[in-house]
């Protein structure tokens, strides 16, 4: 699946970038500030005005090479800028995903249980609502409440003070991860973590909102649908506890959609982080692509692009290697 | 890959349904009864009302009133409805009633005593009013026009996938793989990125990752439904591939496919919002939902110490968004609800 995705989105990329200029294209082969003044140079030397198959081959060349051209947003080499921002971000996403599968997953199972009970009434019009909230609205609500109001959490990654205490050799701190709050642990700085934690409290909120009003809500109906099965029902009248039942025999059932649904949940995270990190100016890969795509910076979004679609291969594969986790009747041969 | 992922809304669509006159009186009656299907529907009709008598509830610009043909003297005519230009504002608005009214070019926001105007001003003068009702026509063409895009598309190519199967339909469901497996904001970053900002574009965008989903639930709906023995029967009396995809398996095979596209409304004019929102929208002041927001954005903090001061330039754009998706969520909500025999 991984070659076939591959394949198939840069040759789209090249088929679409095809309809710009080539001094347009040109710029996602400039590795440099100097290189962009003799850019018909580099139009020649890149053989941009060739047929598309052979700018195609050559491209993919480059990118197996890891040279995916010059970021005029981040003034750096596009894949120095991804491997720099991927574990901020990633940091995001993982402490999102949390919240957003237990939330989900515990409150699809109690609603399913007290089936049209006012647990069910509340749980459904909750996700309903979450699920319908936009995430830049939900984000911009935030951001008035909890920072301009309450002054509880600001944008940003860490505060200036905390910034200026890691900024340079001479602090002492050692990044391992990119991740700041492994990295400050590493260090043993618990200002550090505190501070980096108070501020990621907005964007995963927001993150999760929208997400587990998903979960919850294919939780709900796949929990219902696996609860009037026959196997539930020769469970009960085997006398087992109702707990064991529902819990054992019915759950375990109803969590394989929620499983495939868990690839749209990175898919989800990955549009989200865009958003968010834009409205709670964090410096993740989302902030970068956002701002590269109104500059038109194509390079940076090509990556931005490849980058996220290898991503969401690799977890798509996790996701099928965790149904057979779940469920040994799904095994691969 | 083994199994096709489907979409998150393809996930809880009903495997099946019947489609007997008393299935369907019972359908009915489960809608009416179900109290937020009820809600959804009600909001649905506002908005449809909202969209449609734009023009009549706002103060239209002078460009619009000229493209209307109205002139100083005639100028209220289009809010009387034995006038012609009453009936040309409606149904075939100028374009020049798109862009948005603007009470004078201050980059700050005025209250709506302040500007005389329904909810005051965002950034730019542009009046926020004006932008939500007109945008409301805004988001129903981009909602139907894309979904409607998809689904034809969906259905066609799932359709034909399905019955002819082989090569044709294994080369088909790997490039849905594919389309299915991009993040829908990413893709339409690059796509508006390379063709241009423009409410057009934004739709092709939307529409390029929206069809797989379709495609794929119409090609199992046709999977099913090419083994039951009705199509067999047509089959037999010799009826052309065509005619029975057309006849036979189609009109079986939609129910779930339209629950996919009402819950699909929704999401799409999140996503197109979205892209506004980012900078990638409609041409600056096009009455467009997301671009109002995106007008908030260096407003949304009001000013030093007092952070409501200009609540109104992010919480009516944000509001009306929400509303609108969630009417659609609520009625798609339902419908799933009604026509899956499962919950019965």
């Amino acid at each position: 699946m991984l070659p076939v995705v591959f394949v198939g989105v840069t040759l789209a990329i090249v088929l679409l970038m095809q309809l710009l200029s080539p001094y347009q294209r040109a710029a996602a082969y400039v590795q440099s500030e100097q290189q962009i003044r003799n850019i018909d140079a580099i139009i020649k030397e890149f053989g941009l005005e060739d047929p598309w198959y052979q700018q195609y081959s050559r491209w993919v060349g480059q990118v197996f090479k890891g040279n995916l051209g010059y970021s005029r947003t981040s003034r750096e080499p596009v894949l120095t800028t991804l491997k720099k921002r991927f574990p901020v971000t990633l940091e995001l996403a993982l402490l999102a995903i949390a919240p957003v599968l237990g939330v989900g997953i515990s409150m699809g199972t109690a609603a399913a249980l007290n089936r049209d009970k006012a647990v069910d009434q509340i749980t459904r019009v909750v996700s309903i609502v979450g699920w319908s909230l936009p995430t830049f609205v939900l984000g911009i609500w935030l951001l008035v409440i909890f920072y301009g109001w309450l002054g509880w959490f600001q944008p940003g990654r860490v505060s200036t003070a905390t910034a200026v205490s890691l900024a340079g050799t001479s602090s002492g701190f050692a990044s391992y991860t990119g991740m700041l709050l492994i990295d400050s642990i590493l260090n043993w700085r618990w200002n550090v973590f505190w501070d980096a934690l108070r501020h990621m409290v907005l964007p995963v909120v927001t993150l999760a909102v929208v997400l587990s009003a998903q979960i919850m809500r294919v939780m709900r109906s796949s929990l219902l649908d696996a609860l009037g099965r026959d196997y539930v029902r020769t469970a009960r009248a085997k006398g087992l506890p109702e707990r064991v039942v529902t819990h054992k025999h019915a759950r375990r059932n109803a969590l394989i959609p929620v499983i495939t649904l868990s690839g749209f949940v990175l898919i989800g995270l990955i549009n989200g982080v865009v958003i968010t990190e834009t409205i709670f100016n964090y410096p993740g890969l989302g902030q970068w692509a956002a701002s590269a795509a109104v500059n038109l910076d194509y390079a940076s979004v090509l990556g931005f692009a490849i980058f996220t679609a290898m991503m969401v291969v690799l977890a798509n594969l996790l996701v099928d290697v965790l149904y057979g986790v779940v469920d040994p009747r799904i095994r691969y041969e | 890959m083994t199994e096709a992922p489907a979409t998150p809304a393809a996930l809880e669509a009903p495997d099946h349904q019947l489609d007997t006159p008393a299935r369907k009186g019972k359908a009915w009656k489960r809608f009416r009864r179900n109290p937020l299907a009820i809600v959804g529907l009600v909001m649905l009709v506002a908005f449809v009302l909202l969209g449609a008598f734009a023009p009549v509830i706002t103060e239209l610009p002078r460009s619009c009133l000229r493209d209307l043909g109205l002139t100083a003297a005639t100028q209220h005519d289009y809010r009387n409805p034995v006038k012609p230009a009453f009936w040309r504002a409606i149904l075939v608005p100028p374009k020049s009633c798109f862009t948005i009214a603007r009470v004078g070019f201050s980059s700050q926001p005025g209250s709506a005593a302040s500007t005389g105007t329904v909810l005051g001003t965002t950034s730019g003068g542009y009046d926020i009013f004006y932008g939500l009702a007109w945008g409301t026509r805004t988001a129903f063409k981009v909602g139907l026009i894309v979904v409607g895009l998809a689904f034809l598309v969906g259905v066609f190519v799932g359709s034909l996938s399905g019955y002819v199967g082989g090569v044709l339909d294994n080369a088909v469901m790997r490039f849905t793989d594919i389309v299915i497996s991009l993040p829908s904001l990413v893709v339409a970053l690059v796509v508006v990125m390379v063709l241009g900002k423009s409410i057009e574009n934004i739709m092709l965008a939307i529409a390029v990752t929206a069809w797989p989903s379709y495609a794929r639930l119409m090609r199992g709906e046709v999977l099913r439904i090419k083994e039951e023995e009705y199509v067999a029967g047509a089959r037999a009396i010799g009826r052309r591939p065509l005619g029975i995809i057309a006849r036979h398996v189609l009109p079986n095979a939609i129910g779930p496919i339209v629950i996919v596209a009402s819950l699909d409304i929704g999401s799409v004019v999140l996503t197109a919002a979205a892209l506004s929102f980012l900078g990638l929208g409609a041409e600056i002041g096009y009455a467009d939902w997301g671009q109002m927001i995106s007008f908030a954005r260096d407003w949304i903090l009001g000013l030093p110490g007092q952070p409501f001061h200009f609540w109104y330039v992010s919480f009516w754009p944000g509001l009306i968004i929400l509303l609108f998706v969630l009417a659609w969520n609520l009625l798609g909500d339902a419908f799933r609800d009604v026509l899956d025999p499962r919950t019965e």
